[in-house]
């Protein structure tokens, strides 16, 4: 039972980081709920599809489906991700501005919420296909019933604890730092899951390593570990990182802030151009 | 900005392209799985080398390939092969287990 509890927290685990990031990162957008609610939905579809289809995607590619499916998987993730925190970075300060009220803006907000219920629904479909796979193993060789009813929901519910207590932390950062400091959250994650991406193109032998361990901080926090595997998740954290990954980790981190800088910039002058408008000009200037 | 990932995708494509090319003359190595035990459960590998090695699950259960020692990790049906690519790592022992069984545990020899 402790075995199947254990492996199904430390999956659940994974997914429910990723969600309870993008949903304090939702805070405040309408119908956020569904969005979220389906996300996870369509990721457990997604999961035992994945879970039904291994074989094949074991097989195809000449033997290095499973790492180019994962990498496809995370680098999606990372673009979706890239595309919010640019988009929060033309709108995020209307949002705090209207948090009480339902504005236009805020409600603009759910196009970029789609884009987040892709980001969890694969986090849930990548964790969930391996929970899918194993407790099919575990069915098929004959585990014990007790050991499945009492160790599936025990892991289940640890994991989601966890997201929980993670969401209401964050709940508690003052609401004028809130989204910077769930944007840079998930830059962060992002940056985390391209080096992981990094990881499996390494393992498919499609990528040089640039160094294979470059250095070695198991002493410090091991992958292994409860705890670094959630700052893994979070950050992209890895005791023993090849040079590719950081090469990912550093490349993603750089075009997501660099991208954010440039909207926000761009949104300022627009602003400031307005303001500096007579108001009836605005509607009679014909476009140049 | 969407096209300053322009050039880093070009690159991976080329360095894709050259590192399958070396992928020949790359050491191979076996691994089975049976009866819930690795075997060999000490499997002695080169330093300072890329190689492969072949996980043949041989229960009717699937499993996962995983180590945090050496990164990697890779779902194995059953009955069936994965490949996996290790290294190059320097000299020591590195564990490597199956994830979905932690009792099932290997030991990575390199010298």
């Amino acid at each position: 039972m402790l075995g199947i509890a254990l492996l199904v927290f430390r999956e659940v685990l994974e997914a429910a980081l990723i969600v309870t990031v993008v949903a304090a990162a939702t805070r405040g957008v309408p119908r956020r709920r569904v969005f979220i609610g389906g996300g996870i939905a369509l990721g457990v579809l997604g999961a035992s599809i994945v879970a039904l289809c291994m074989g094949f995607i074991e097989g195809s590619l000449g033997g290095i489906g499973q790492e180019v499916f994962e990498a496809v998987v995370l680098l999606t993730a990372v673009v979706m991700i890239g595309w919010h925190v640019t988009w929060m970075a033309s709108h995020g300060k209307e949002m705090v501005q209207h948090m009480q009220q339902v504005t236009d803006s805020v409600k603009a907000g759910s196009s970029s919420v789609v884009v987040l219920l892709v980001v969890v629904a694969l986090a849930v479909m990548r964790e969930g296909s391996e929970i899918v796979l194993f407790l099919f193993g575990m069915a098929a060789g004959g585990a014990n019933e007790a050991g499945f009813l009492a160790g599936v929901p025990v892991g289940l519910a640890g994991g989601v604890g966890v997201g929980f207590a993670l969401y209401f932390g964050l709940l508690r950062i003052p609401i004028r730092y809130f989204f910077s400091a769930t944007n840079w959250m998930l830059v962060i994650l992002a940056s985390g899951l391209a080096s992981s991406a990094a990881g499996f193109l390494l393992q498919a032998n499609l990528l040089p390593a640039w160094g294979n361990q470059l250095w070695n901080t198991s002493w410090l926090l091991t992958d292994g570990s409860i705890v670094g595997q959630a700052v893994h998740i979070l950050t992209g954290y890895e005791a023993r990182p090849a040079g590719m990954q950081l090469v990912f980790w550093a490349v993603t981190f750089i075009a997501l802030v660099v991208g954010m800088r440039m909207v926000s910039r761009r949104m300022a002058t627009q602003h400031r151009q307005r303001a500096a408008r007579p108001k009836a000009s605005v509607r009679t200037v014909p476009a140049a | 900005m969407r096209w300053s990932w322009l050039p880093l995708v070009l690159f991976m494509g080329a360095s894709a392209v050259a590192f399958t090319a070396h992928a020949a003359a790359m050491p191979e190595f076996h691994l089975a799985l049976q009866n819930h035990k690795f075997e060999p459960a000490t499997l002695k590998v080169p330093a300072n080398t890329k190689f492969k090695v072949l996980v043949t699950n041989h229960n009717p259960t699937p499993s996962e390939f995983e180590s945090t020692d050496f990164n990697r990790e890779k779902i194995v049906l059953p009955n069936s092969t994965i490949a996996v690519f290790i290294g190059p790592l320097d000299k020591g022992t590195y564990k490597f287990y199956d994830d979905f069984d932690h009792a099932t545990t290997g030991v990575l020899v390199v010298e």
